[in-house]
């Protein structure tokens, strides 16, 4: 039995469920010389302004338990030279292309997207409404019900590529969030971007990163973004979910596929290995034909619930 | 092009209380790596500590028929990873991803190559050392520790050629004072137009001093800087340094367009701690 590992994420075909996480592969240009970037899933791209912004000061990450926490502050080229510079090689890599993209007003969102509907080589467009560690936009947006759904709407209006919102877990309750994305537009959500966080030196009693507070990821959030993908699939069961927080193995993909997800994203695990791919395809391979599943889209959603209580 | 290889250490020689040197089996490192690059360790398979770290490449080491054998690195104890490279035992294993970045420019005769070093900065010198003297440059290691039983690996350099200016912050060995004290004299002691190539590696403020005492005498100075990196292959942007160019600053990712750059293009004091 060869099985199949093709998923749909909301009109999205993709030969893996394996994406590349948003600011955590670069422009993926940078990982040609390493990754054959069309046996990935996609490529979530750095996410992109309308212009070129410089972001913070060094320090900009430092590590804690399980994780790490960074505030990047959205270093940028543009979404301009961004299509002109790097959208031919990924291309021409037979990279599939989620361009992440980030406004500070829902205009500038729309005039992104508008740029990119123009655009050759852009399979979706990811909305970062989820930045916790820029002081505007972002998360300004995503942890708000109203402004969750002007942006959604405001972008759908201006492009036809499936629109994927992805969403922050600094919220209480992550599940009305997906259902505002859904019901403005959206073909499928992402979750979840980083818990905001806060290091700090002792010793000179000064935070640890230049921003203050950072976006916490790696292992330390797995089991909270398995939570909120299990939430959000009981209150939309029919919008599709890319998960992630913290995958390292294909263990933990299929964990996050259990809850929910049709596709999973690997962010800071690229920076342990990167070459985890392979091993991520591999992993899920012989688990499905260990446990006689066909294919992923069968295995998605496929929580036992039986046992014990479920919120 | 960098691999990642699961390399068994070969050795590991405690040289003080805090800094040891560790040779690691890996040909494919040894084989494609150049002057000042570096390598992203991690010495668990675990996920704490999570992140690789990055250490250059101190030593290529090669048989008798002159095939890269291995590398070295030079570490000193100081946080969570360099603790576990200090206590390291033969058969234990380091995974390695490398060579990477961007390495020296490497001097030719009739210039001369003067490397400053401060403590573990050491660590970027002795396979640029190496490749001078295989085009035969005169070379001259300034190298500051904080004591004499704190400069290391001074025969190694000795056996390449390598003419030595040490300083001590308490005078135990050679000037008494930091780096800076050997390199004034040799600077007073060279007519300016003599050609001269200068690497330095080592402590921030000592790499902003050694820039700035070049600078005024008219002569560039290529650094090696220590960013806290993420990636090591340009994917996270943490890394950063701010670089004067000509369309004013920008911060360029240290682990693809450094480790090593032009001291007097860097915006020293906004490079953080
Ligand atoms: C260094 C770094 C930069 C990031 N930059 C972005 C970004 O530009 N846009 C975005 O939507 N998410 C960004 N993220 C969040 C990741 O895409 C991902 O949502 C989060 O890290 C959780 O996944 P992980 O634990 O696998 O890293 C970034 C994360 C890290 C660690």
């Amino acid at each position: 039995m060869s099985v199949d590992l093709s998923v749909d994420v909301g009109g999205l075909q993709l030969a893996t469920p394996f994406i590349a996480a948003s600011g955590c592969f670069g422009y993926g240009l940078e990982y040609g010389d390493i990754v054959d970037l069309s046996t990935l899933g996609a490529v979530a791209v750095k996410g992109l302004f309308l212009e070129e912004r410089e972001g913070h000061p060094p320090t900009r990450i430092v590590e804690t338990p399980s994780g790490m926490l960074n505030a990047i502050g959205l270093q940028g080229i543009g979404v301009r030279r961004f299509v002109a510079d790097k959208l031919p090689g990924l291309r021409d890599c037979g990279a599939v292309v989620l361009v992440n993209i980030c406004g500070s007003t829902t205009e500038e969102y729309a005039e992104i997207a508008r740029i990119l509907a123009d655009a050759d080589g852009v399979a979706a467009i990811e909305l970062n409404i989820s930045c916790p560690n820029i002081s505007k936009g972002g998360m300004m947006f995503g942890s708000s019900l109203r402004g969750t759904h002007d942006v959604v709407s405001a972008v759908r209006r201006v492009t036809t590529l499936p629109l994927i919102p992805k969403l922050t877990p600094n919220v209480t309750d992550v599940a009305s969030f997906a259902v505002a994305a859904r019901d403005a537009g959206a073909d499928a959500v992402s979750l979840v971007n980083t818990f905001l966080a806060m290091a700090i030196d002792i010793e000179t009693r000064r935070p640890k990163l230049s921003n203050v507070v950072g976006g916490l990821s790696g292992p330390a959030i797995r089991p909270i973004a398995v939570r909120m993908v299990h939430e959000c699939r009981q209150a939309a069961a029919d919008l599709p979910i890319i998960g992630m927080g913290g995958i390292m193995t294909s263990e933990d993909a299929i964990e996050f596929i259990i809850a929910g997800a049709v596709a999973v994203q690997i962010g800071t695990a690229n920076f342990v290995d990167p070459f985890v791919w392979s091993k991520l395809r591999e992993g899920l391979t012989d688990y499905l034909h260990r446990h006689d599943v066909p294919s992923v889209s069968a295995l998605v959603g496929t929580l036992d619930t039986t046992r014990g209580h479920t919120a | 092009m960098p691999v990642d290889v699961d390399a068994v250490v070969l050795s590991n020689t405690q040289l003080s209380h805090d800094y040891n040197t560790v040779i690691l089996a890996a040909p494919r490192l040894g084989d494609q790596a150049l002057p000042g690059q570096f390598v992203m360790v991690k010495t668990t398979y675990g996920d704490d500590p999570l992140l690789r770290r990055p250490f250059s490449v101190f030593e290529i080491l090669r048989d008798d028929a002159g095939r890269s054998t291995g590398v070295s690195l030079l570490n000193k104890r100081i946080g969570v990873t360099t603790r576990a490279l200090y206590a390291l035992r033969p058969g234990d294993h380091v995974r390695c991803l490398g060579p990477l970045g961007r390495p020296f420019s490497v001097a030719e005769p009739p210039e001369q190559a003067w490397m400053v070093a401060g403590g573990v900065g050491l660590a970027a010198f002795a396979t640029l050392a190496a490749n001078l003297r295989a085009r035969r440059v005169d070379t001259t290691l300034f190298y500051g520790g904080r004591r004499a039983d704190d400069l290391f690996h001074l025969d190694t350099f000795e056996s390449l050629d390598v003419h030595l200016r040490l300083a001590t912050d308490d005078g135990s060995r050679g000037d008494h004072g930091n780096v800076t004290v050997p390199l004034r004299r040799a600077f007073v002691s060279t007519d300016r137009t003599t050609p001269v190539r200068l690497y330095a590696c080592g402590p921030t403020p000592m790499m902003r001093a050694v820039t700035e005492l070049a600078a005024s005498e008219g002569r560039a100075t290529e650094v090696s800087l220590e960013q806290v990196m993420g990636c090591g292959l340009g994917g996270c942007y943490s890394c950063v340094v701010p670089v004067r160019g000509p369309d004013g600053t920008h911060f360029v990712r240290s682990c693809l367009d450094g480790p090593i750059f032009d001291g007097g293009s860097v915006v020293w004091e906004q490079l953080g701690e």
